[in-house]
């Protein structure tokens, strides 16, 4: 004990303090921000945004994420974070439901549409529809019925009608 | 009756309305279930913290107001809807009202639990009749403390001020915030009778739209669900179950599960014997521990683990030739006569014409969005729980058995649940959660894969219906006759044999009342493959049978199925049907009537494409849809999509708008594709690909619901959406392609018959 003592009371000259040795990870930017995942490099990025970052948004699917609710944007792909891990997100940039409105809390204009049409059953799979939807948008500024179509996300609650209405609004504030 | 404390109001005798004062100043007004009449108030219910609330109402001495969401919301919207009938009571400020889910309300009594809050169950459609009935008093009494205090304040009798959004105005336009009259309110004695609740001119909030309190967590990812909860320095626990109920071990492996990093422990887990199916573990199971999940999904994909069958070999297929054999004999006696009217067997002998169809229906899961999961910690002086359950209460009970913790040393929080449909009535994920946390000592996350998820579930069963009907020379149904079987919901779940037939069949469902003579069997059969609760139970299932099979007696009398529908409703009157049930035919003719008119059903001969209706009657709402259909080639387009619902008075109508819709599209998604099958008693489905719901493109691009303004008691909406879409779909599907669809699900029926 005495001796820990000794190292905190006595200073030490400055030029011999080691930075600690910069550790070894993978680097990448989630919603605009940098991060090094120092674990296993096979973890999937679902599991990253969940259980290490706590990013609770993106959620659980499916052991291959066919429901769609994982879904999230990489280097503006839209792709199933089960389904992909952390070594392919190496130097990518990730964007989840988190990082969709400014940073000014403004909402971006399909989270606003998913309100304003009640867009929402539980709650649970909004985070995936919208991110196929802004991936949609992001396509076809004006996408047709078929377009929407094959938005690959599932619903028991039922959202289907009331989604098509908040990506046409958005579709028809952006033509008007 | 005792001596009440001076700051609660007796409302019934089980019933109190409680004001206190919390602290810095703050107003609090609830409402308590009491066995005596004269419990001291725990200081606990003070309201330090929000989910100490204890108490529905809270206004803040800086004018925000808190009220508390006693039922769990699935997706349906009573956090939203319940507050809005107590904030318009209150005449509150909607913009500074949040929203808290409450939580279990339990307390001690003698070791007991007393359920503190009354109504505590989501997804069921009764959230809102319960809220009608007890949660105005809250606002009501809060609003008419406020203005007491107000009154000497402003030097205005009390019965001169008005209140409008969050403020006491004085005739003279003076007027005081809910929040600087906070304090004083809460010092105020109650009224000793009920207060006079607002007529209904005066609502502010009641019937217009508003969006769901939770809406903007959730479209920015900040929504937490059970399974987003981590309760500090959590593990994650995924299970293997057997896929066999009475199945075992017969080998296991675990040192590649154990080499894994991060992996922490692996247990076994059984069903224990004598308790009720839904209140422990399902089926045996081998569960592995770890630091995140990813760790513990790598060591399950590494457990060497070898299951020994039981001595179960039922099929789906045999459960239904089960009961298609039972229902086509003759000699069979029924497990109920559930409802037997006027002289079925002597009515029928002098028909004109005789009308007769069998319809079949399949297995279906559950299929919640977040798949059963439970947070939980429990050592020896407590439990905390979060759980994502429609029925707070009985997973309590599930928790005390199992740890033997008294009423107050059990905590569970309820947030926002992803679906319900009457899964989360029961608890098996809760008793396994438990379970495990008793064996390490940090917080467990139990979370089922999706696999697991749907070849694990309680079912709902198969069924055959079969009909009779006759008719006499004026068109009129003069006898119908329902045979149904199923294997009840309720068995092994300790309902008495008697009572087992009201999961499956609806005493007062149509056509009752309607029909002079009209007999309804229920044939219960056995089965290994255990069953559940299913959303909208026991109407969709036999809303689809009865039907359809209206649109069969319409067809053989070359007749307009609508026309058919009308003349079986007859003159606008209300019919009893016993149990206090009353059918308004005037409200079930006018929503099938809207729905025709909207799309248009006067077009019903001439259109190529095939136009379909269907009405049904839940508990005192009443809902028609009427559905367009088109055929290219074997696709089959859902052109349009027509719903008219009545509840009586509306709370939220954005709110119903959007449960009507969604129920419809499920409804639809079900009837469409949805098939759960099992062979050697294994469910063959696993994941969202082998149980398909619906995608996008399948489903119409529309839903148009039409809400019938009313003024009766408002009823339940959770599940009114779905009974009578699969039947107005089939009839449509028969006007245009003549294939009369007496199977589901309908899209593979509808292609082998075309």
């Amino acid at each position: 004990m005495a001796h820990a003592q000794d190292q905190i009371l006595t200073p030490r000259p400055t030029g011999t303090i080691v930075p600690e040795k910069i550790r070894e990870g993978i680097d990448l930017e989630i919603n605009g921000r940098p991060y090094r995942h120092t674990g296993d490099d096979q973890m999937p990025l679902l599991w990253y945004l969940r259980d290490v970052l706590r990013l609770t948004g993106t959620k659980y699917s499916g052991e291959h994420g066919e429901g769609g609710y994982d879904l999230v944007l990489v280097d503006g792909k839209l792709v199933s974070a089960i389904s992909l891990p952390m070594l392919h997100v190496a130097g990518k940039s990730v964007t989840t439901v988190e990082g969709l409105a400014g940073a000014d809390g403004k909402l971006h204009p399909l989270q606003q549409a998913f309100i304003d049409e009640n867009a929402i059953g539980c709650g649970y799979c909004t985070p995936g529809w919208l991110m196929a939807s802004v991936d949609l948008l992001n396509r076809h500024s004006q996408p047709s019925d078929n377009e929407i179509d094959q938005l690959p996300n599932l619903c028991r609650c039922g959202c289907q009608t009331r989604v098509r209405r908040a990506i046409k609004r958005v579709a028809n504030g952006a033509r008007a | 009756m005792s001596q009440q404390n001076d700051n609660t109001m007796q409302l019934s005798r089980r019933r109190f309305l409680q004001v206190l004062a919390g602290t810095a100043g703050a107003l609090i007004v609830g409402i308590r279930v009491a066995e005596a009449a004269d419990l001291p108030i725990p200081p606990a219910f003070l309201g330090d913290t929000l989910y100490g609330l204890g108490a529905y109402v809270r206004i803040d001495a800086d004018g925000n107001v808190i009220i508390g969401a006693r039922d769990p919301d699935t997706g349906t919207g009573t956090a939203t809807a319940v507050p809005r009938i107590i904030a318009d009571e209150l005449d509150a400020d909607w913009n500074r009202v949040s929203v808290v889910p409450m939580g279990l309300g339990v307390e001690d009594d003698n070791g007991k639990p007393r359920w503190i809050y009354g109504h505590q169950t989501g997804g069921l459609g009764d959230s809102i009749p319960a809220a009608w009935a007890d949660m105005r008093q809250i606002g009501a009494t809060a609003r008419w403390l406020l203005l007491q205090a107000a009154a000497p304040r402003l030097g205005v009798p009390s019965d001169r001020l008005r209140c409008e959004a969050g403020y006491v105005i004085a005739p003279d336009g003076r007027k005081l915030g809910y929040g600087e009259l906070a304090e004083a309110a809460a010092k105020i004695a109650p009224p000793t009778s009920p207060v006079t609740l607002k007529t209904p001119d005066r609502y502010t909030l009641i019937g217009k739209p508003a969006a769901d309190v939770d809406a903007r967590a959730i479209v920015t990812g900040q929504a937490v669900f059970a399974l987003d909860s981590y309760a500090g320095d959590t593990l994650v626990a995924v299970l293997s179950h057997c896929p066999w109920t009475d199945g075992s071990v017969e080998s296991l492996d675990t040192s590649e599960t154990t080499a894994v990093k991060g992996v922490v422990k692996v247990l076994q887990l059984k069903p224990e014997a004598g308790i009720a199916l839904g209140q422990t573990v399902r089926a045996p199971a081998v569960a592995v521990i770890a630091e995140n999940t990813w760790a513990a999904l790598q060591g399950r994909a590494k457990l060497k683990l070898k299951w020994k069958p039981g001595s179960q070999n039922e099929s789906s297929a045999w459960f239904e030739q089960q009961a298609a054999d039972l229902i086509n004999d003759k000699n069979a006696a029924p497990t109920t006569r559930v409802r037997n009217d006027g002289d079925v067997d002597t009515a029928g002998r002098k028909a004109a014409r005789r009308v007769e169809a069998t319809y079949v229906q399949p297995w279906l899961a559950h299929a919640t969005a977040e798949p059963m999961n439970c947070v939980a910690r429990v050592d020896k002086d407590g439990a905390t729980l979060v759980v994502p359950t429609q029925a707070p209460q009985q997973a309590w009970q599930v928790v005390q058995r199992l740890t033997g913790l008294s009423p107050s040393q059990i905590t569970i929080n309820v947030p926002r649940v992803g679906g319900g449909y009457g899964r989360r009535l029961d608890h098996d994920y809760v008793a396994e959660a438990v379970m495990l946390a008793k064996e390490v000592d940090k917080p467990v996350k139990l979370m089922w894969t999706r696999d697991e998820d749907l070849a694990q579930d309680y079912y709902r069963s198969a069924s055959v219906h079969k009909f009779s009907a006759t008719l006499d020379g004026k068109r009129q149904i003069v006898s119908w006759n329902q045979r149904m079987a199923s294997a009840s919901a309720l068995a092994q779940r300790g309902v008495p044999d008697n009572r087992l037939w009201v999961s499956e069949v609806d005493a007062h469902q149509l056509p009752a009342g309607l029909v002079p003579n009209l007999r309804n069997d229920w044939y219960g059969l056995p089965s290994v493959m255990p069953r559940g609760f299913a959303r909208g139970m026991p109407h969709v299932g036999n809303a689809f049978a009865v039907e359809s099979f209206v649109d069969e007696i319409a067809h053989s009398l070359k007749e307009d199925p609508l026309v058919t529908r009308l003349r079986l409703i007859g003159e606008p009157r209300q019919i009893s049907l016993g149990n206090d049930r009353v059918l308004d035919t005037g409200r079930l003719a006018n929503v099938l009537k809207l729905v025709a008119d909207r799309i248009e059903w006067k077009n019903w001969l001439r259109t190529v494409n095939g136009l379909g209706i269907a009405c049904w009657y839940v508990d005192g709402a009443y809902v028609a849809h009427a559905i367009e259909t088109s055929l290219q080639g074997d696709r089959l387009n859902i052109e349009r999509v027509v719903c008219a619902v009545d509840v009586g008075r509306v709370i939220n109508p954005a709110g119903l708008e959007g449960q009507v819709a969604g129920a419809t599209l499920d409804a639809l998604s079900s009837a469409l594709n949805l098939q759960v099958t099992y062979k050697d008693s294994q469910v063959q489905q696993h994941n969202w690909k082998d149980y398909p719901l619906a995608s996008m493109a399948q489903l119409p691009d529309t839903t148009d619901v039409i809400i019938v303004p009313g003024d009766g008691n408002p009823a339940g909406a959770s599940f009114l959406g779905m009974p009578s879409a699969a039947p107005a779909l089939a009839n449509a599907v028969f006007r245009v392609s003549a294939v009369r669809v007496r199977r589901l699900p309908l899209l593979k029926e509808m292609l082998r018959m075309l």
